[in-house]
């Protein structure tokens, strides 16, 4: 592979890389079509509009929700074995001095800080964006602590409830199940809600690269601008050449 | 020339309709003031059938099983001259039949409810179409399965009396007249009807068919349809859309096909009906009860769909005639819907007249106002009222204090989401004005029959007729009438569409007017929402996009702003 290497100060190339494997852009885009389609008819089935009858808006309400299950419970499975889950955690890559959490928090505090000022204000003025996508971290920290919240709040919350409400009809001949439903209508509802809001911002987002296709692009091909250190460059050059795409990128 | 037997035949069939077809339309009355100032009646409207012979081939279920022809056996030869002597006949051999009706319903007139204990039935209750059958029996039992009731004081024990033909006979030319005269002028309702042949209807006794059954509850209220709205003369030979079950395109049942029972005990009370029946007996036990689940489960929707499946997990809460039944009173029949005895008694020239001022479905005029009876309304494909409902039927009875500023209920029911024996049923809401004791706050017995001064059908006189039907049945009446707005509950069973034609899920999942606005106790997706989580939802969502607006246009100016994009400022 005939590389002119861009050193920078720091001693860190940047290359690109194929940081999102062909299992998570799958993982992605099938989540992101059966979230979009369970926020259709939901929201028909909820009576805000009448696009499509009830019958249909429920029965593909319910194989969507089924499919997305299945494929929450494989991505779990996924994320578990090769190591993803760490990419989620807020707390990723910071490493205190003197090993006490209060300063961790500090530092993440500070570098979400740093994100959310950009974002307001650093954007605008055309500033680099703060962070900078590395193997282990792919995500800055508040997309990081965005994407936890989706998946230990929002996204169980819509799950566990939606469990409970499609399979209603087995468990509401107790007294007072009715307000275990009316409960679970509730949590399905706002987290629903919640979901809609968090996927408007989540696209917005994708807009803010380099260009404004420039995220969705990278989630197409699974290729970024990453920063890589010179034994991360040696053992992707060594054990997976395929991901190694092109080191003369501009991170 | 010789001509062929059949065409002999058919020359002479088409003659004959020729002529009874135009002595039909000579009999067929003008509308407005009969010509001969006769009086409407009650009934007329089913007095003047024709015969019925396509009512009648219809098999049931049980006529599979039958062993015995009974034109062959020589008790039933004849000749008979009456009613009783038939019933002799028939109790000869089935010597059980006597002691089985001693005890029935339709024999008795009476009924106490085993739940509520109170006294109901035909010779007790008052509803709010012509109010009472007490007293009135001259006219009323005309569908009572006995011969001369004419009084309360029917002698029940006296057997020979039962009318087994109303019941049995397969003709379609029985008939059966009132018991008593009416008023002088009531009297020709009956003219030119053809006299009973004894021996023949007797001879063609069978299980009851629709005709038997129907020439009474089809036309109960005193008119076609105009009680039930989900009975009607229609059900005679349904189409298919009108009627799954009784249609010849469909199941081509007749009504003991559901009211199954023996020993002439049968199934489908109205007093206290079965809501909520599992359908669950033991294997090879015959159906019991007049339900539809006895036949079709308690899970009767596809168990391999998402739809049935969640349509299964519906019966535990919603009776299947509230989705299978979309409208009543289908088919080209009307059903009265309203009733104001307040304008009754008006005449012209001092005489009773009747307005036809209503063009039901099948193109027949209905009256609209009757000097006998008032003024009324009708309605055609009607969505059901819907409320929860247990089964058990209550009524303001002749005893029960009414508070007369508020609708009287003539019956009332309760149910509720909570309880596990309720269903949500479709009922249809009759609304009436009719008198009552506005002295002692009760409901009258009118005195509408009978060939007297008293009786309201000839003297149109409400104070005479209520001081008298009061005191013929030994009720303290204050001498004051006034009228009270009354509303009775009639269940919604029959005139089960094809599936097709079901209510579809929107019709009661939905915000506005939807089929079960106002049932409460419960959560209703599409139907029902917290507001203020909406409002919440919406706000995050449109504040989301705000937000992205905002920023978007922030993007845009600075970026013109300081010329440059992020990276070029790297």
């Amino acid at each position: 592979m005939p590389l002119r290497k861009k050193r920078k100060d720091d001693g860190k190339i940047c290359a690109h890389v194929v940081i999102y494997t062909r299992y998570e852009r799958f993982w992605h885009w099938t989540q992101a079509a059966l979230i979009f389609t369970l926020a259709f008819t939901g929201l028909n089935i909820h009576g805000a509009y009448h696009v499509m009858s009830m019958e249909t808006a429920v029965v593909t309400h319910d194989i969507a929700a089924t499919l997305l299950v299945l494929l929450w419970i494989f991505t779990t499975f996924w994320n578990f074995t090769t190591g993803n889950w760490r990419q989620f955690l807020p707390f990723l890559q910071v490493h205190p001095e003197d090993g006490r959490f209060v300063t961790g928090l500090k530092i993440f505090l500070n570098r979400l800080w740093a994100v959310i000022r950009y974002y307001a204000w650093g954007i605008l003025r055309g500033e680099p964006h703060p962070h900078k996508k590395t193997l282990q971290r792919k995500q800055n920290p508040l997309q990081a602590l965005a994407y936890l919240t989706f998946m230990i709040v929002i996204g169980p919350a819509l799950w566990i409830s939606g469990i409970f409400y499609i399979l209603y009809d087995l468990w509401n001949d107790f007294a007072g199940s009715q307000m275990l439903f009316q409960a679970t209508v509730f949590v399905h509802t706002a987290a629903a809600f919640a979901m809609v809001a968090f996927v408007i911002i989540h696209v917005y987002m994708t807009t803010t690269g380099k260009t404004p296709l420039h995220y969705i692009k990278g989630m197409i091909t699974g290729v970024e601008e990453v920063e890589l250190s010179e034994i991360e460059r040696e053992y992707l050059e060594t054990h997976m050449p395929d991901m190694l795409k092109d080191e003369n990128a501009s991170c | 020339m010789k001509f062929p037997d059949f065409v002999v035949v058919a020359l002479g069939l088409v003659l004959a309709f020729a002529v009874t077809g135009a002595a039909g339309a000579e009999e067929k009355p003008e509308t407005g003031t009969d010509e001969k100032g006769r009086i409407e009646t009650g009934i007329n409207e089913y007095s003047n059938l024709p015969d019925r012979p396509h009512m009648v081939s219809a098999f049931t279920l049980k006529e599979l099983s039958t062993t015995a022809d009974h034109s062959k056996f020589k008790e039933l030869q004849g000749p008979f001259n009456s009613g009783p002597e038939v019933t002799k006949a028939c109790l000869g051999c089935h010597n059980k039949a006597g002691q089985q009706l001693r005890d029935n319903v339709h024999w008795t007139w009476e009924y106490t409810h085993p739940v509520t204990g109170q006294k109901l039935g035909k010779e007790r209750l008052i509803n709010n179409f012509c109010t009472n059958a007490r007293g009135n029996e001259g006219m009323c039992a005309q569908c009572h399965a006995g011969f001369g009731r004419s009084s309360p004081n029917y002698d029940l024990d006296k057997v020979e009396n039962l009318d087994c033909l109303a019941c049995h006979e397969s003709t379609g030319t029985y008939y059966k007249l009132p018991p008593t005269r009416g008023n002088e002028a009531c009297a020709v309702m009956f003219e030119g009807k053809k006299p009973i042949q004894w021996a023949k209807v007797a001879q063609s006794v069978r299980m009851p068919g629709r005709n038997n059954c129907g020439m009474c509850h089809f036309y109960g209220g005193g008119g076609d349809n105009v009680k039930h709205g989900d009975l009607s003369s229609v059900l005679f030979d349904p189409p298919k859309d009108v009627d799954v079950h009784m249609s010849r395109d469909g199941a081509n049942l007749v009504c003991i096909d559901c009211h199954v029972g023996s020993g002439h005990k049968w199934a489908g009370s109205r007093y206290n009906m079965t809501v909520g029946d599992s359908g669950k007996r033991p294997a090879g036990a015959p159906r019991t009860k007049a339900t539809c689940a006895s036949c079709h489960t308690d899970s009767p929707h596809s168990l391999t769909s998402i739809t049935g499946i969640k349509l299964n997990g519906h019966v535990d809460k919603v009776a299947c005639e509230s989705c299978h039944i979309p409208a009543f009173a289908r088919g080209g029949v009307a059903t009265k819907i309203f009733w104001d005895w307040r304008t009754a008694g008006r005449l012209k020239d001092g005489k009773g007249f009747r307005e036809e001022g209503y063009i039901q479905g099948n193109g027949k005029p209905r009256h609209t106002y009757k000097s006998i009876k008032g003024s009324f309304k009708y309605g055609e494909n009607i969505r059901p009222v819907y409320r929860w409902f247990n089964g058990v039927m209550r009524y303001t009875t002749i005893d029960t204090k009414i508070d007369p500023t508020k609708p009287v209920q003539i019956n009332y029911f309760s149910g509720s989401y909570d309880d596990p024996k309720s269903r949500i049923y479709p009922f249809k809401k009759m609304r009436t004005f009719q008198p009552y004791d506005k002295g002692y706050n009760t409901l009258v017995y009118m005195h509408l029959w009978g060939d007297d001064k008293d009786a309201f059908w000839g003297n149109y006189d409400f104070a005479r007729a209520i001081a008298r039907g009061m005191k013929d049945n030994g009720i303290p009446y204050s001498g004051q009438y006034g009228f009270v707005e009354t509303w009775s509950w009639w269940p919604i069973n029959h005139m089960v569409a094809p599936k097709e034609k079901a209510v579809q899920c929107e019709e009661c999942h939905t915000r506005e007017n939807g089929r079960l606005e106002g049932l409460d106790g419960f959560y209703m997706p599409g139907r029902d929402r917290w507001w203020w989580l909406d409002l919440l939802g919406w706000l995050a969502i449109f504040g989301a996009i705000a937000l992205v607006i905002v920023h978007t246009i922030a993007r845009i100016v600075m970026k013109n702003a300081y010329g440059a994009s992020p990276e070029g400022k790297e």
